[in-house]
């Protein structure tokens, strides 16, 4: 089993949602988060010069899938979450799980992804 | 005719000033509201750029330019300018001249804040503190004149305009349109999600403007009055049937069968202002047709606007406009109050109403049009892609709402 954790752009995410829904990936959970990359933000002019915004706001999607769709995944959050805006498109880290515990009913693993 | 001042009126017309200044903060609520979190600040900076260079703008020029002798019935001459020698000047029916010319001010600044829906989350915020004082000057103020002022060419028709269905509403209405076809879609446009951040905040804004709309119209019979009653009793009516209306609209919607607290707002706001050019010139049953009315007309507006590829972003034509325009043919519909419209045997007062609107709508349309490519070719107005990506809060004032 893997987990795949994908930071994008917040206005990308009902486009990778669907994508996602489609490839068979029904569950994910998501959250607002600020961040950075190489680039350490991005420089805006003013008329005053210029200034640094450090952070900039992503969506977080974490889901959880056997390990034979993690590509799959992958493949399907890269096609829908890039853009041609250079930096700031976000990045796809992928873990392994050890054990994954369904709460209702106590089953384990595959069975209850 | 020159009368006494009167202190019961002219302490009600400072009351209803207070309530009306409060009415362009509770609208940047109702606007910031409604847009993305990234904006909200720069919502509120409009709206007080707004409340800044109208003020100015007024005592330079604009109250002037609205209500001293008239020019050909156009528009004032420059007598009462930087309010020179205002304290001495005649009172206005039975208010002193320096009450007057701050109770209209209000009114102008709330107009203009009104302008700023075509403008949300894509304008750069000293592009728009400019257009705004000039926009103020060039067509709040003529329309103004005409409408309001003793030798006003709509005034000397006996357009009847209670509270500023035309001067404001039919205004600023079109005059949104107009904006919104000149300074283009907001990037991302029905394809990224702009749901609106904070709707508790826009009920907040609404309330405001309620509260404020009784100052807004009952001050406007300009007398601590029976006819100020009236003008309360039909604002809160209106207001009340309109927004009924629109629940059993929501209601009846196949998609959605639920009355959203939004759409609660906008019927309250539908009644509003088709209320205004009514109030004191309309018995209460005729103020609560106005609102069913209202919303039947800026619902399927509305409605028609958030389908088409036009970002008018926060929907000032549908309800400001659409709605000014039946509140103001309404009027001429019902008037019965100290002037007589269709039901008490004058038909011509319909064409009459229609006129003033025609005039308003077109000039407000073609002047705000010239006046916004002229910014758009002279002066960046929008901000730069990746700003509008980051978005107006940070790129124009340098500070996040929300931290």
């Amino acid at each position: 089993m893997k987990q795949i954790i994908a930071i994008i752009r917040p206005e990308k995410f009902p486009e990778v949602k669907k994508a996602l829904t489609d490839a068979g990936v029904k569950g994910m959970t998501i959250r607002e988060v600020k961040g950075r990359g190489n680039q350490k933000g991005i420089k805006l002019q003013s008329r005053g010069g210029s200034y640094e915004i450090e952070f900039l706001d992503k969506i977080e999607i974490m889901v959880v899938v056997h390990s034979d769709m993690a590509q799959k995944v992958m493949d399907v959050i890269l096609a829908s979450a890039r853009t041609d805006r250079g930096p700031g498109d976000g990045k796809i880290f992928v873990l392994p799980v050890d054990e994954v515990i369904r709460i209702r009913t106590g089953e384990k693993n595959d069975d209850s992804l | 005719m020159i009368l006494q001042v009167d202190s019961g009126d002219t302490s009600w017309i400072l009351g209803a000033t207070c309530l009306v200044l409060l009415m362009t903060p509770g609208l940047a609520m109702f606007y910031g509201g409604l847009i993305r979190k990234k904006n909200v600040l720069a919502m509120f900076g409009m709206c007080l750029a707004a409340m800044i260079a109208v003020s100015i703008e007024w005592f330079m020029i604009g109250y002037s330019l609205s209500f001293s002798t008239s020019i050909g019935g156009f528009i004032g001459d420059l007598g009462y300018a930087g309010l020179v020698n205002i304290h001495v000047a005649s009172p206005v029916g039975t208010i002193p001249a320096t009450v007057f010319v701050v109770f209209q001010c209000v009114f102008a600044m709330i107009t203009a804040a009104i302008l700023a829906s075509p403008f949300a989350e894509r304008t750069r915020f000293g592009s728009f503190l400019l257009f705004i004082g000039i926009w103020s000057m060039i067509v709040y103020d003529p329309i103004a004149h005409w409408v309001w002022a003793p030798g006003g060419f709509l005034f000397l028709l006996h357009a009847l305009d209670f509270a500023g269905g035309t001067v404001v509403h039919v205004n600023v209405g079109f005059s949104a349109l107009a904006v919104a076809l000149v300074i283009g879609k907001r990037r991302g446009f029905k394809k990224d999600p702009m749901e609106p951040h904070n709707i508790p905040m826009v009920l907040m804004g609404l309330g405001l403007l309620w509260f404020g709309w009784f100052g807004f119209n009952g001050g406007s019979a300009l007398a601590a009055s029976e006819i100020a009653g009236l003008a309360i009793i039909n604002t809160n009516l209106a207001a009340c049937s309109a927004a009924i209306t629109w629940v059993v609209f929501e209601y009846a919607d196949k998609n959605k069968k639920k009355p959203s607290t939004i759409g609660i707002a906008t019927g309250v706001l539908a009644g509003l202002v088709a209320v205004t050019p009514a109030a004191g010139y309309v018995q209460p049953w005729s103020a609560f047709v106005i609102g069913i009315i209202s919303t039947c007309a800026v619902y399927f507006v509305l409605k028609w606007r958030a389908r088409s590829n036009l970002d008018e972003s926060l929907d000032a034509f549908a309800c400001h406009g659409i709605g000014g325009v039946v509140g103001a043919v309404l009027t001429g519909v019902f008037a019965s109050v100290n002037s007589t419209g269709l039901i008490s045997g004058n038909p011509m007062q319909i064409a009459i109403q229609a006129l003033g609107v025609l005039c308003a709508a077109g000039y407000a349309f073609g002047v705000t049009l010239v006046l916004a490519l002229i910014f758009k070719k002279a002066l960046r107005i929008r901000v730069p892609e990746a700003e509008e990506y980051v978005g107006c809060d940070l790129s124009q004032h340098h500070e996040i709402a929300y931290a």
